[in-house]
């Protein structure tokens, strides 16, 4: 097997000093491998956000090594870490975070803004990356004409319209119904499955957790659990994956 | 890089229109109020200044009776001895530094010709009354020699009267016209260019004759009521005070420890005076509007950190889909930038309509002052700037996932 894309050794985070102190990660090795799509479940304070925006670069450890292709981010800078997230990373929120007033389509844009893009290579990539979330004629809506399940959709094509390696997604079903969840699950697994991006995802609800095929659990800042999950829901209960146009 | 930059700053000023609006509404307030307010100051000290500089530079007008204050009568009530022409003569010939010494006598009366009648107040005076009182003429001719010792019935009459008088007239001027005055009819000879108003009322509301004439046909008493004294530039005007005052004790055969029994009213005195009472009311609108300004700033200090916890996860947001701190803050600083000066450019374009406007309506020069309107831009563009990027530069800082987060 080819080294892992991700590799977490002794990771620990500390978060506040003195009585205040609370560490919120305790020790974490974990190896992730290109292509994979794990979910990393547990009960709220186990450590698992934590442990997502480190993965994501968002966040920095306070001891331990992270390795993403060989490279220890532990050890690079602001910027640093912003042009390999630029790069290599997209992100799916909770609650979406997208730009208020902002019409879909200059929301995807957003990433290759700062890549440098021209306007016409921007256009054409977002209303692909619209286009493959199942929101194609949607590019000129603002968020707030666009339902949750919508606005998700519109923060997962802005995750993948520059192509990235891996896709984090933290709690991305938390705020939408079941049906609207079992519709995002359903895209982050054709993406990993057909594009072939891994995706590493937070959630604490366990029948999202089952299109993984990989479930990883914290429990108080340690994980407890690293299984493969050998059958993985591979269509949502009674909806229909969206068209493959990409 | 700089362009993109650039086009999302202006995308985003756009994007928030309410709030880009308000920020430029407090600067606009801001910079229009000072500049205005400055601007109206300077102006009514500036015609203030002509005004008094029209009523004759380097003037001493000397009255006889106590002082009683600036714009006083002079009082000349029963007792005091009145000035004589004589006092006039010797001043001119034994007072170093002296340009024109000119005796007045004045009397309220009603003029009469051309089947109208207006009133107005005679002075009798000599040809020195034009230098002292910088006066000339628009037409006609001055007072000849023989005229002012005959005391002959001309006149030279000021434009308000020749306005009233002679206007619609077939030469408008009313030159060579009989002019009645009280009982006795003068040929008007010549007309006195405006002056306009003055913190004395109308100056062009006046008709001259000779002294002797005044004298003779209108008050029937030979006294004299003011002596006029101009100097000449650059004189010591304390100096010629002094031995003005000493030559009139002596004329007024006053003892050495008689009180003066006239007053020297020196119109330089009076210019200073109310050119620093302008001044200060200058500073003092200015301290009003810098008020303004303050709450301008304020206003767009508010704006600004309202908005900080939406512009902080935007930036969470930015720094997340890999922009690079730099870039987050240069987005910042050009929106800032680009706010400030549209709301300074929109208020200097007011504050110069407003001022134009309302001086003219006041009746004062429109006095543009470059400094107050840089001074006000920078304070303002400052303001914008310092409380749009500041606060984007501590998020650009956080941790991603910190400003992501913020509440």
């Amino acid at each position: 097997m080819s080294d892992p894309l991700i590799q977490l050794r002794g990771v620990t985070k500390r978060y506040g000093s003195g009585v205040a102190e609370l560490m919120a990660l305790k020790g974490i090795d974990l190896d992730i491998h290109a292509g994979e799509f794990v979910s990393i479940m547990g009960p709220s304070g186990s450590g698992k956000s934590t442990a997502m925006n480190i993965l994501g670069c968002l966040d920095t450890p306070t001891a331990g090594q992270y390795l993403f292709k060989g490279t220890h981010v532990e050890a690079l800078s602001h910027d640093q870490r912003a042009r390999l997230r630029r790069r290599y990373l997209g992100f799916v929120f909770q609650g979406f975070n997208l730009l208020a007033r902002t019409s879909a389509q200059e929301n995807v844009e957003l990433p290759l803004l700062y890549r440098g893009d021209s306007a016409s290579v921007r256009r054409a990539a977002a209303a692909k990356a619209l286009q493959a979330v199942g929101l194609g004629g949607w590019e000129h809506h603002t968020p707030a004409e666009l339902s949750g399940g919508q606005q998700q959709r519109v923060a997962i094509a802005r995750a993948i319209v520059t192509e990235p390696a891996v896709v984090l997604a933290d709690e991305p079903t938390g705020n939408l119904d079941t049906q609207r969840s079992h519709e995002i699950m359903g895209l982050l697994m054709a993406l990993n499955k057909d594009h072939g991006i891994t995706v590493l995802m937070v959630t604490h609800e366990a029948d999202m957790a089952a299109y993984a095929r990989r479930m990883v659990h914290f429990i108080d800042g340690r994980i407890a659990d690293d299984v493969a999950n050998p059958h993985p829901t591979t269509a949502a209960p009674g909806v229909p994956l969206p068209a493959e146009t990409r | 890089m700089l362009y993109s930059v650039f086009m999302l700053a202006l995308r985003s000023i756009r994007r928030n229109l309410l709030r880009s609006f308000l920020t430029i509404l407090g600067i606009v307030i801001g910079v229009s109020a000072v500049i205005t307010m400055v601007t109206l100051g300077n102006g009514a000290t500036q015609s203030i200044k002509t005004q008094i500089s029209g009523l004759g530079t380097n003037l001493l007008m000397v009255r006889p009776g106590q002082r009683s204050g600036p714009g006083g009568s002079g009082g000349g009530g029963a007792g005091v001895p009145q000035f004589k022409e004589g006092d006039a003569e010797a001043i001119a010939a034994q007072i170093g530094g002296v340009a024109a010494v000119a005796p007045e006598g004045r009397a309220s009366v009603t003029v009469v010709a051309n089947g109208r009648n207006w009133s107005t107040s005679v002075i009798g005076s000599s040809n020195a009354w034009f230098d002292t009182g910088n006066w000339k003429l628009a037409s006609g001719r001055i007072f000849e020699a023989d005229e002012q010792r005959a005391g002959a019935a001309v006149c030279i009459i000021g434009e308000t009267v020749r306005r009233e008088i002679f206007d619609g007239t077939a030469g408008q001027t009313g030159l060579g016209e009989q002019l009645r005055v009280r009982k006795f009819s003068c040929t008007v000879i010549g007309i006195l260019a405006a002056k306009g108003q003055s913190g004395m009322g109308d100056q062009d509301d006046t008709v001259v004759v000779p002294l002797r004439t005044l004298q003779r046909r209108v008050t029937g008493s030979l006294k004299v009521a003011t002596l006029l004294v101009s100097m000449r530039d650059g004189s010591d005007s304390t100096r010629l005070k002094a031995s003005l005052m000493q030559l009139l004790r002596e004329r007024r055969n006053l003892a050495a420890g008689d009180d003066d029994d006239f007053n020297i009213f020196d119109t330089q005195q009076l210019a200073e005076t109310l050119s620093s009472t302008t001044q200060v009311l200058t500073t003092l609108l200015g301290a009003v509007a810098a008020v303004s300004l303050l709450v301008g700033g304020i206003g767009i200090m508010n704006i600004m950190l309202v908005s900080v916890t939406e512009r902080t996860r935007e930036i969470g947001l930015r720094l997340a889909v890999g922009a690079l701190e730099r870039e987050v803050l240069l987005q910042f600083l050009i929106e800032a930038v680009v706010l400030s000066a549209m709301g300074g450019v929109v208020g200097i374009v007011i504050a110069t309509a407003a001022s134009w406007g309302l001086s003219s309506l006041m009746d004062v020069p429109y006095a543009f002052d470059p400094f107050i309107n840089l001074l006000s831009l920078a304070f303002s563009a400052g303001i914008g700037v310092l409380f749009g990027y500041f606060p984007a530069r501590r998020a650009a800082r956080m941790d991603p996932i910190e400003a992501l987060r913020h509440e």
